[in-house]
């Protein structure tokens, strides 16, 4: 498996109006990404699958991942998870679902996702630790179509969170 | 020794003499003495499985979890290209026009069959709907569920979607589809228990070259799928986890 580096978002790979951010990882690697205010609505009767590494680096994608994403198949193998990271989205969130998964526990969540077009997409998303043989040998992550209701409320809080 | 072999209880009677032919053929050609029972239920099922009364079994990928990790199963093969979907119907006069449009305190007509179960409630969802504020329509067979429909006795129905298409034609037209399943990761898997290890090589084997047989194509057409596909302890593995994940 070939380990991307993070390309920069450029304004040829968005359409319409953009906000810039300039993100810092969890690993201190950097990416400026593009947010263009638009939802793409999530596919009924899909579910998005994706295994990382222990790192969390994307070692297998489903299908519904390289179509909701945008990203191609290739691009998503080897990339970090967090490439999907939205800029709206609070780190706090994230550190949740690390240390939920290091204690060995399944995280659930709601979950604001950038596409490769600087759209967005919303996912109810669980990931649990892969353990084999008494070891984390990566992790898996399901993520399906939330409710309204729940992207509302997500919407509200996620704000007052960083 | 004779081993035992069981098949998931959730298929429709004409998928089951297939399974009947199946194991006459595979005795054949492994050389041992299989027999198989079917049980009414997962209930039934379950407890000759805790009771280590099954060496062989068709299984649900719910149940597989306990099979390898508290039985000691492995993983054997799968039918090719044959994915459990579900899919999510209400009667065709319903005013619901999408699974938003459902209400807490819905009734959910479904059956047993645990996989397509838990795929059909993760398609509730969107409607925040759970088994908290769903009255369940607990039905022996998907014939029923859509009965249940038809009658207006419930509002909503969870079908195997192979289930759905065999229903005929006259049932189906007083159906519509809501949503339909397309997670293509959840299927069913041959699987071994502790007795018959040191037999998995040649049961893999026939399984893979069955058509090859004489009589392996007219078998596998009784199955209703093209051939088996060999499934190794890491992919049945994945499917534990990602099982995990959906019934979170």
């Amino acid at each position: 498996m070939v380990i991307h580096a993070l390309q920069d978002m450029l304004p040829s790979d968005v359409a319409g109006a953009y906000r810039e951010y300039n993100l810092t990882y969890f690993d201190g690697a950097q990416r400026k990404v593009l947010v263009v205010d638009e939802e793409v609505p999530y596919p009924e009767g899909r579910l998005i699958v994706s295994r990382t590494d222990p790192q969390g680096i994307i070692t297998h994608a489903n299908q519904s991942f390289v179509d909701m994403s945008g990203f191609t198949m290739d691009e998503l193998i080897g990339a970090p998870h967090y490439i999907l990271r939205h800029p709206d989205m609070p780190p706090v969130a994230f550190k949740g679902l690390w240390d939920t998964l290091a204690r060995g526990e399944t995280w659930q969540g709601y979950v604001k996702n950038l596409r490769r077009d600087g759209r967005y997409y919303w996912v109810k998303a669980t990931a649990i630790p892969n353990v084999r043989n008494g070891q984390v040998v990566g992790y898996t992550s399901v993520r399906r179509k939330p409710s309204r209701q729940k992207i509302a409320e997500c919407e509200k809080l996620y704000p007052t969170l960083f | 020794m004779t081993f035992q072999f069981t098949v998931s209880p959730d298929f429709t009677p004409d998928h089951l003499s297939g399974w009947y032919i199946f194991n006459t053929w595979l005795q054949k050609a492994v050389d041992l003495h299989i027999h198989l029972h079917i049980y009414d239920d997962f209930h039934q099922q379950r407890d000759a499985i805790q009771n280590d009364k099954v060496d062989l079994i068709y299984a649900n990928p719910f149940d597989a979890a306990m099979l390898v990790r508290e039985k000691g199963f492995r993983a054997l093969a799968r039918p090719a290209g044959k994915a459990d979907e579900a899919l999510v119907c209400v009667g065709e006069s319903s005013p619901v026009q999408k699974v938003e449009d459902l209400q807490p305190g819905t009734r959910l007509a479904t059956t047993d069959d645990p996989d397509v179960h838990l795929m059909g409630m993760i398609m509730l969802e969107p409607a925040n709907l759970g088994k908290e504020n769903i009255t369940m329509v607990p039905c022996d067979t998907y014939v029923l569920v859509a009965k249940e429909l038809i009658k207006g006795t419930s509002d909503v129905g969870i079908f195997l979607q192979e289930a759905y298409h065999d229903l005929s034609s006259i049932i189906r037209r007083q159906l519509r589809v809501l949503v339909s399943g397309q997670i293509q990761l959840v299927h069913h898997c041959l699987m071994v228990g502790p007795n018959l290890h040191p037999h998995r090589d040649k049961l893999l084997q026939a399984l893979l070259t069955m058509g090859d047989d004489p009589k392996g194509p007219g078998v596998l057409e009784a199955l209703k799928f093209p051939h088996w596909e060999a499934v190794d302890e890491e992919e049945m593995e994945f499917m534990i986890d990602l099982m995990d994940t959906l019934n979170t």
